[in-house]
């Protein structure tokens, strides 16, 4: 069996979905969570963690069955793994591929970090973040309060 | 008749400046809102309201509410609101007793503001939880002033301490010192943040346990702020025109031997003053404990109930911009 042949069988191609890429290793269940997928949900979904890849050493990958993902939902993911790649996949084919890109803006994807912000109360209210890129650091539009650091654990 | 004239005229231009920049200026919820054009004009209107803050008669908001929710306790900034409102002919509903109101029974902020905002023609809102004058303006079909958020946000007392350097030393190449809880003090942030818009040299002075944030000089410095540190205010007081002192809170100390020992040296006396330039003001936003000495008050340098006079003007531009806009 090639090389290629036993990766084939560790990932294997999905006719119709999205295949996310070049995740930083350790943060596939995150890209879970930040896309909504959870045990209750009926998608058929292959997560792989911690394989051997030239660029990042390790990565992990995760497939998301006939379900194409919009730039939108997947941008949130550069969060946590700012390299990965996303793919559309047709019949096998890869007919879109591209990198995420944070957002300016994020709503309901993270929990300020400030216990006394409204944001975190049971006031109607979503949280939202204006994001500055580089570095990275998320301002909550509601408090002020900026994250910067272990932004994975204020994920709701 | 030419008094009445002329009245009417910086009304009508009032009117129409409002109008170029309504928009923008519909809700009072944050400095980071304001541009320094837009924070000039607004100084500039209250130096247009300042003889009808002192008694001269306006009808301007006649016919037009306002409602104070007032979640936290306040006296200056309650009572220089309602003043602002009633002196320019408009009239004030409250919410009461927080005890015996809806709020007691569990209702919402949101729905609070929008059932009110049924009511008045714009909202002034203190509220316990920082971002909450934010949230509010999302709900409200009225303008929302922000009247203090938590520790967050206190836009319309950083306008009344701009406008009490402008009127009583100058915004322009300014040489101020910040003295006392750069910490928790929400005045302060707010003020330093719109003095950065200003270019204003600022040296912060503070026991180091109350030292500002980091996040928050990096976000003054990335305005183009030049900024000191000292945990001595002997070493600035003979190089400032402003010194701004703000109350530091026992309860920040879980030694009070080491809060007596801290308050001494950052108390402003006379003694401390003999080395300051002449054309020194003392600021303060108010309530003070002990950080300056009564004797103070005698000298040519203290400002600080000016200040809290020139509230009432601020706050009239502030009423009259929300509710000429809306």
């Amino acid at each position: 069996m090639t090389e290629s042949e036993k990766k084939g069988m560790r990932v294997r191609p999905i006719k119709h979905g999205t295949v996310i890429d070049h995740i930083t290793a350790g943060q596939a269940l995150n890209v879970l969570r930040i896309l909504g997928i959870s045990g209750t949900s009926t998608a058929v979904v292959s997560v792989a963690m911690n394989v051997p890849s030239g660029v990042l050493a390790l990565k992990d990958i995760v497939k998301v069955e006939d379900r194409e993902l919009e730039e939108e939902e997947v941008d949130r993911i550069s969060l946590i793994a700012p390299n990965a790649t996303i793919n559309i996949i047709r019949d096998f084919e890869v007919i879109e591929k591209y990198r995420v890109d944070l957002p300016e803006r994020l709503e309901g994807v993270i929990k300020c970090a400030n216990p006394n912000c409204i944001s975190n109360t049971k006031e109607p209210v979503i949280s939202k973040f204006v994001v500055n890129k580089k570095p990275v650091e998320l301002r909550c539009i509601y408090c002020d309060h900026v994250i910067s650091e272990g932004i994975a654990e204020h994920l709701i | 008749m030419k008094w009445a004239f002329l009245h009417l005229t910086i009304i009508n231009k009032f009117k129409f400046e409002c109008s170029l920049i309504g928009m923008m200026l519909r809700h009072i919820i944050s400095m980071r809102d304001f541009s320094r054009d837009e924070i000039d004009t607004i100084l500039a209107k209250a130096k247009e309201f300042e003889p009808i803050a002192r008694g001269k008669e306006s009808n301007l908001l006649s016919g037009k509410i306002i409602a104070t929710l007032f979640y936290e306790p306040s006296t200056r900034t309650r009572l220089s609101f309602e003043t602002a409102m009633k002196r320019l002919g408009g009239k004030v509903i409250d919410l009461g007793s927080i005890e015996s109101s809806s709020v007691a029974k569990g209702e919402s902020l949101a729905d609070t503001i929008r059932v009110i905002g049924n009511y008045a023609d714009a909202i002034v809102l203190r509220h316990p939880r920082e971002g909450s004058a934010r949230m509010a303006a999302e709900y409200s079909n009225v303008p929302i002033i922000n009247a203090g958020d938590g520790a967050g946000h206190h836009p319309t007392q950083t306008l009344l301490d701009l406008y009490t350097i402008m009127r009583e030393s100058s915004l322009s190449e300014l040489k101020i010192a910040l003295v006392g809880d750069l910490k928790y003090g929400r005045t302060v942030h707010s003020l330093a943040y719109a003095l950065s818009l200003y270019h204003a040299d600022m040296t912060l002075v503070s026991p180091a346990q109350l030292k500002m944030p980091d996040v928050i000089k990096k976000d003054l410095k990335k305005q183009g702020a030049s900024i000191r540190e000292t945990t001595n205010i002997e070493d600035v007081i003979g190089d400032i025109d402003v010194l701004y002192v703000t109350r530091i809170q026992k309860e920040r100390f879980p030694d009070p031997a080491e809060y007596q020992k801290m308050a001494g040296s950052y108390r402003i006396t006379e003694e401390l003053l003999k080395k300051a330039r002449d054309n020194l003001i003392i600021m303060h936003p108010l309530p003070r404990v002990d950080e300056i000495d009564p004797a103070v008050d005698r000298t040519k340098y203290a400002r600080y109930f000016q200040q809290s006079f020139y509230g009432v003007p601020v706050r009239m531009a502030l009423l009259a911009m929300a509710m000429e806009a809306a």
